[in-house]
């Protein structure tokens, strides 16, 4: 394996890695903030995928369709928070996943009644269809190159957010000890809310932005939302911080294992054993990374909550 | 009609199974032909059970409804993609509402587990899409036909024609999973040349990039692969976008009509093998596909043509049989006949009740109204019979 071809993967890994990061900083300030868990976070990926997908179809622009699929994706998710999640906060977890597994269900089911159970497809835009050629025959798509910019200023932005800003300080509080900051005064179930809503839109973003790489159809997000599970694990629960490393070590082990596994084997066991046994180990990997992180930091790389 | 139903379900809480049979029979040649058609109409693979139905519906609207001049009724039964729910609601098709017939069925899994409870059961079980190889081979069962193909010739197909096109250097990626590694065996059962590498991906993999790497710095002379669904339109459009569309893209159920509207522009030009395409010229296809575009306005995929052909099969065999149901040997013997014109041109059943039939290169094309269609480009495999037809003895019923 040549250098180039290990620099255009890692570039891969960091790409898988960023919009990670965009569907685990939701989940880890809802489930941090809130104690609450929310197996549907992967279907307001999906929803903003679809948002993205209509509104590119009637607008004919995917500029204005990530401007509309925003707010879009945040009066979904603030919507599904008024409907559902807020009968659930004093529920056990149990109860929490179960209704939010029916939310899946049902939205999974919802978008293919809606748009039909083909694949739909959002057309990349204009100004970024071209590609960056790194490597001999392969051109490194300029889009790939704009999610991982776009992802990383995202990234900056909810840094900012949380470090620096009033609001961010009380979702800092919250997830450190969130009856305390009740105690204060601090109206936390709006706090939740706006919480909530925030990273409903941070999911419907990875999915506006997904869109035009991946196919937009029903059940796209259920495959990412287990992703996004390891990534806040890993993290630590709550922390923006650790999402964001977590994300990117996620993204890189998945997208390294993948395409070196296969070889790493090939030294010690016959070419068709390799490409089963790579093939398999590879999708171990992130897991196998898991249990090793948590064996010595239990609580993930970043611990919040106060304990 | 619906009186008579309720009064046979008390019968049959009373007095048993066996005092229901008797008056089924005496009114079985006035009753209509009940057929139940399995596909899959829920979850992601929902767009290939859609395709299904319709075909078979459309076929069933040719014939106004009537199956060999009886009237014909069609239970639609959604599997789910579940094989216990599938299982359970077949069972419930044959035993509760009667169904003389099962039809349909898109994935290899889900006929695996009706099978026995359909064929034990003494029912035609007739597969429009999955195709197994074992059922077609030593598994092979006089109460079951496949108006398809087995799973493996569509890879075989392209296989040969790599091997006809004369690439030297061929790398194959497909799915981590059963149907993806046999895939990969079809391909090479045609292919003399070198396979350059094989690449498995776990099933649920969305993202490309890394094996498309992996492909640009292999330079091979083509890719073969079988990404079916949404897995073949992440593919089609990062291989397009990664700058690859120069390597020759040979595929089986990656590129056809139902994911076609997805991929777009990106699988112009893009290569798979199939049994049919909508461009066959017969005057039998020229009307499915004029008719489904009018209907249902969407350009159907062989799983519609396969199940059109399917309705026109158990026309021909129920009108030589008079109508007659209950004798299973004629019953099966005017199916074997194959007494029908097919949307395919060449169509008969061998020894396995697999068709006999032409295997095609087609290539995706845009149309001149904006639409996606494979279109054949030249015959592969003339009037073939499937490889494992020679391991199958065929029990009499």
């Amino acid at each position: 394996m040549s250098t180039t071809l290990l620099l255009v993967q890692g570039l891969n890994g960091l790409q898988l890695g960023i919009l990670l990061f965009l569907i685990a900083a939701g989940l880890t300030l809802v489930f941090g903030v809130m104690d609450f868990i929310n197996l549907a976070h992967g279907v307001q990926y999906m929803v903003g995928a679809y948002f993205a997908a209509f509104f590119a179809a009637q607008t004919g622009s995917f500029w204005l369709a990530l401007l509309l699929a925003l707010p879009a994706a945040l009066l979904f998710g603030l919507l599904l928070e008024f409907l559902v999640f807020r009968h659930l906060y004093d529920r056990d977890h149990m109860a929490q996943v179960l209704a939010t597994f029916g939310v899946i269900l049902v939205l999974n089911q919802g978008v293919k009644m809606v748009f039909g159970a083909a694949p739909l497809q959002v057309p990349l835009p204009d100004a970024l269809t071209g590609g960056i050629r790194v490597m001999e025959g392969l051109l490194y798509p300029t889009y790939r190159l704009a999610i991982i910019a776009g992802g990383l200023a995202t990234a900056g932005l909810l840094w900012w957010l949380v470090e620096r800003t009033k609001v961010g300080m009380l979702v800092r509080a919250g997830a450190t000890n969130a009856p305390m900051v009740a105690a204060l005064g601090v109206d936390i179930r709006r706090l939740f809310m706006v919480v909530f809503g925030f990273g409903a839109m941070l999911a419907g973003f990875a999915g506006v932005l997904a869109a035009p790489i991946l196919s937009v159809e029903p059940g796209m997000g259920d495959n990412l939302l287990i992703l996004a599970f390891v990534v806040i694990v890993i993290g630590g629960i709550g922390s923006i911080r650790g999402a964001f490393l977590a994300a990117l070590l996620v993204g890189l082990v998945e997208t390294l294992g993948r395409s070196l596994m296969p070889d790493l084997m090939r030294l010690f066991l016959s070419p068709s054993e390799a490409r089963q046994v790579g093939a398999a180990l590879s999708s171990m990997l992130i897991y196998i990374a898991m249990a090793a992180i948590l064996a010595f930091r239990p609580a993930g790389l970043f611990p919040v909550r106060a304990s | 009609m619906t009186m008579r139903i309720e009064l046979g379900r008390r019968a049959a809480l009373g007095l048993g199974a066996s005092a229901l049979a008797m008056p089924l029979v005496a009114r079985a040649q006035a009753a209509p032909v009940k057929v139940g058609l399995v596909a899959v109409l829920t979850g992601p693979q929902a767009s290939l059970g859609t395709h299904l139905r319709d075909g078979f519906m459309l076929g069933m609207r040719h014939l106004e409804n009537r199956l060999g001049g009886r009237g014909a009724e069609v239970l639609v039964i959604d599997d789910e993609l579940r094989p216990d729910a599938a299982v359970t609601k077949v069972r419930a098709a044959i035993e509760r509402d009667r169904c003389d017939v099962i039809v349909g069925v898109v994935f290899s899994n889900i006929l695996a587990a009706i099978m026995r409870p359909v064929t034990e059961a003494q029912t035609f079980l007739i597969s429009t899409n999955a195709g197994p190889s074992p059922f077609a081979g030593r598994g092979c069962n006089p109460f079951f036909f496949a108006t398809s193909y087995v799973n493996d010739q569509n890879h075989a197909v392209m296989g040969q024609a790599a091997q006809d096109a004369g690439y030297r250097r061929v790398m194959i990626m497909t799915p981590n999973y059963q149907a993806g590694r046999d895939a990969a065996a079809g391909f090479k059962s045609r292919y003399r040349g070198e396979v350059v590498d094989e690449i498995y991906t776990p099933l649920t993999q969305l993202d490309f990039s890394a094996e498309l790497a992996r492909i640009a710095a292999a330079r091979p002379d083509a890719l073969f692969t079988f990404m079916p669904g949404g897995l073949g339109v992440n593919l089609v459009r990062q291989y397009r976008q990664a700058g690859l569309g120069n390597i020759p893209f040979l595929s089986a159920f990656t590129v056809d009509e139902a994911v076609l509207p997805a991929q777009g522009d990106a699988a112009v030009g893009f290569f798979t093998g199939t049994t049919w395409t909508p461009t066959l010229p017969n005057e039998q296809n020229a009307r499915f596909v004029r008719d489904f575009e009018g209907q249902f306005n969407y350009v159907p995929a062989s799983y519609a043509a396969h199940a059109y052909d399917s309705a026109f099969l158990l026309d021909s065999a129920i009108r030589r049989t008079g109508g007659n149901m209950a004798d299973k040997g004629a019953l099966r013997a005017a199916i074997k006949a194959a007494d029908f014109r097919s949307v395919r041109g060449n169509f008969a059943f061998g020894a396995n009740h697999f068709p006999v039939q032409d295997f095609w290169l087609a290539k995706v094309a845009k149309r001149a109204d904006g639409k996606f269609q494979t279109e054949h480009e030249r015959k592969v495999f003339d009037n073939v019979t499937d490889p494992f037809a020679a391991e199958c003895r065929m029990p009499a019923g």
